[in-house]
């Protein structure tokens, strides 16, 4: 008999008080007993409306009946019979959005705890499991993908398991993209990262890092050494600007910058890491988005006292995720909602000082069904900063499409392929993720990676 | 891992590596640049490619110590490896077509200037190459400049040389003295950079500046090597590093250099001491 409490079993946290001083975890996970516990709130309904949500397709009833019965082994295998990067989802997924949005439960109270269960049982597994990977054997076909974050790690892991001898092509030096430079290590540990790509390795995944695919290898190249098929998960990485005056004084960063400084090259730990990042006592962000409430959390954890997050429009129609407004909230960051930038003010010698804001109203729905901000006139006002960080989004890479001739992108940059597949203008050439939809989530680029494998599975089936 | 097959000490703080690096070898072309890190701990540096050698699959980079990572990165020997080692980065350098050139590298630029002299030269072109160093003493490349250029001029700030002035000077002169190029490539400090480039705005001689702002990834992430040119804010690791000397804002490039100047500082001092208890212990 199901468990039928409204709510779901609670997570225990780090208290706000002290996590803004440190950089590690938020959530701390479920103990055995609690998951356990969680797991007899699903229904096992026939319909399984949740698998439906999930873009990779979890067996999400099957495995949380596992967790019921505490067989988390299994659990775990039943997971990763669909998901290749289970702790990383169960972490970053918006799971509000997908699988717990169809959950029956959801109709009264709170959906199962999908996403809970799903980092229990990756992390109980990591904790407890036998992590060793029998590689299939090879049938000799090599596949190129270009880029290690959520798309091209699902795509290769997905091809090697098929037998495929898949190499990756990863620009910076270490592999994970978006997930080692992007999302901060108190929303997604590092070490866990390295885990799930270690799991993709183990598969017989060759990674090469530091190499910049359109710089040191065209796609041209990669068909002459030999890769009869190409995916393109080369993310978002452009980062937008305002093109307000100011923006380029000392103290402006994207988010781009800021983040990767304190993700990727660890500058919350100089000077034991040389990397330096600047913050100031007061630091702006602007933007809604979970980039921005990223940026916002790490500026706090580096010792800013003030920090705000500037958004034209209003609470509701923020793009970040519930959950992180919430943590941002707790941990004493102040939303100015409905106010724009319109000038960044420099010191004497070119440092940022302040921000000039104008206060916006809502008027008629735009474009993208939300209601435009227009400004108020007259409502000009300075925001006292020394930090400000832009978070407006980013757009794809164009490093790829300059150098490769007769592929076809969008006029903003995203590569244009077929929804299914993946398949671009180019014969034998897949690109999924951030590189053709522009900023997304972790989940969808890896949905993307895994529709296009079973594309070039398909295609070199064939050939 | 990029292994360093040959050392060289230029001046007191300038070394050459030549490091083993096919991929980029194959690839590079003067004017792009590699991003570096030499631990784990590491900061990503960029340095901009003074040679390569295809067949050998090897890439020459000259640096001067200014920092912590340079000072670590000299301290490194023949057979020693390099942790990360990525490019080419960047768009080459336009060459094609060039008749008559000037090329002007100050102090380290030199290093950077003489690919570009090189390139020119084999591209059967004339090449005035003027370089300018503090003192005699630091005075790089001269060597293989001969080789590559008609005329060469090596000035220094103290005359330690017997030829005191900065590289302007001697550009002036030649200017005056009715000199005409079709393209000034200048290399080296920002202000040197800027000066060559007001003086030959006034002949209205196409001016090349290599840039080399703070940035992080190099493939156009980050956004931190931002300059602006002709009112336009580029990104100088995809965009550059090669811009028109006339049309970059260079007081801006001087102040968004100094961003970091006081952590710099830090690291050395403590990399200094680090070394000191090392030797002494």
């Amino acid at each position: 008999m199901a468990d039928m409490s409204l709510e779901k079993v609670k997570m225990p946290e780090q208290d706000p008080e002290t996590r803004i001083r440190n950089f590690n975890e938020v959530a701390l996970g479920y103990t055995e007993e609690m998951a356990v516990k969680e797991s007899h709130r699903c229904l096992n309904c026939k319909t399984r409306p949740c698998v439906a949500g999930c873009p990779v397709n979890v067996q999400i009833p099957e495995f949380i009946r596992l967790v019921s019965e505490g067989d988390f082994e299994r659990a775990y295998e039943k997971i990763k019979e669909t998901n290749n990067l289970p702790a990383i989802c169960g972490r970053v997924c918006p799971q509000e959005s997908q699988c717990e949005k169809f959950c029956v439960r959801g109709k009264k109270g709170e959906p199962v705890g999908i996403g809970r269960l799903e980092r229990f049982v990756a992390d109980w597994y990591m904790a407890n499991g036998d992590m060793d990977i029998q590689p299939v054997p090879k049938n000799g076909k090599k596949v190129a993908v270009i880029g290690s974050g959520p798309a091209g790690l699902t795509c290769a892991a997905d091809l090697a398991k098929k037998g495929y001898e898949v190499t990756i092509f990863e620009a910076f030096h270490v592999p994970g993209g978006v997930l080692m430079y992007g999302i901060p290590e108190f929303r997604l540990p590092k070490v866990l990262v390295q885990k799930e790509i270690d799991t993709v390795r183990k598969l017989g995944v060759n990674i090469m890092t530091n190499m910049v695919i359109g710089k040191v290898l065209s796609l041209e190249d990669l068909r002459n050494e030999g890769y009869e098929a190409i995916f393109i998960g080369s993310g978002a990485g452009l980062p937008n600007f305002m093109g307000i005056p100011g923006e380029n004084l000392n103290g402006v960063y994207s988010a781009n910058e800021f983040l990767t400084r304190v993700n990727l090259m660890k500058a919350y730990k100089y000077p034991e890491y040389d990397t330096p990042v600047s913050v100031a006592e007061s630091v702006a962000v602007v933007g809604g988005g979970n980039v921005a409430m990223d940026a916002a959390r790490c500026a706090k954890r580096l010792g800013a006292k003030n920090v705000y997050i500037v958004y034209r429009r209003s609470e509701a129609e923020m793009p970040a995720r519930l959950e992180e407004v919430h943590h941002a909230k707790e941990e004493g960051i102040i939303f100015k909602l409905l106010t724009n930038p319109v000038r960044i003010v420099g010191t004497d010698d070119g440092w940022v000082r302040a921000m000039e804001c104008v206060e916006m109203e809502l008027g008629e729905p735009d474009a993208s069904g939300r209601r435009k901000p227009v400004p108020k006139p007259g409502s000009e006002h300075l925001l006292d900063v020394g930090t400000v960080i832009i978070a407006i989004g980013q757009s794809p890479n164009p490093l790829i499409k300059s150098t490769t001739p007769g592929l076809e992108t969008q006029s903003w940059g995203g590569i244009i392929t077929e929804e299914e597949t993946g398949a671009t203008s180019l014969d034998g050439v897949y690109a999924g993720g951030d590189a053709v939809t522009g900023a997304a989530t972790v989940i969808l680029a890896m949905g993307a990676g895994k529709r296009a494998a079973a594309a070039i599975d398909e295609y070199l089936g064939s050939k | 891992m990029y292994k360093i097959v040959r050392k060289e000490v230029l001046n007191p703080a300038v070394k050459l590596l030549e490091v083993e690096a096919p991929y980029v070898a194959r690839k590079a072309e003067p004017g792009q640049f590699i991003i570096l890190r030499i631990s784990e701990e590491g900061e990503r540096i960029p340095l901009t490619i003074a040679d390569y050698d295809r067949e050998k699959g090897t890439v020459t980079i000259i640096f001067q110590e200014v920092g912590k990572t340079t000072s670590m990165l000299g301290m490194l020997e023949e057979g020693d490896c390099i942790l990360d080692f990525a490019g080419p980065l960047g768009k080459a350098s336009h060459l094609e077509g060039v008749r008559k050139a000037v090329v002007i590298g100050g102090g380290l630029g030199t290093a950077i200037a003489y690919p570009q002299a090189k390139k020119l030269h084999e591209l059967g072109a004339e090449v005035d190459v003027i370089t300018g160093f503090r003192n005699s003493g630091l005075i790089l490349l001269s060597k293989e400049l001969k080789q590559v250029s008609s005329r060469l001029f090596i000035t220094t700030d103290d005359g330690s040389n017997g030829n005191k002035g900065f590289v302007t000077d001697v550009l002036k002169k030649l200017l005056e003295e009715g000199n005409r190029y079709d393209l000034a490539i200048a290399i080296g400090p920002l202000i040197m950079m800027k000066m060559v480039s007001l003086l030959t705005k006034e002949y209205g001689i196409k001016t090349v500046v290599s840039m080399n702002p703070v940035m992080i990834d190099g493939t156009g992430m980050c956004g931190g090597c931002r300059v602006t040119v002709g009112g336009k804010v580029k990104f100088a690791c995809v965009d550059g590093p090669d811009f028109d000397g006339h049309e970059v804002d260079f007081d801006e490039a001087i102040r968004r250099q100094a961003m970091y100047r006081a952590q710099e500082k830090r690291s050395m001092e403590e990399h200094v001491c680090r070394l000191g208890g090392v030797r002494n212990g």
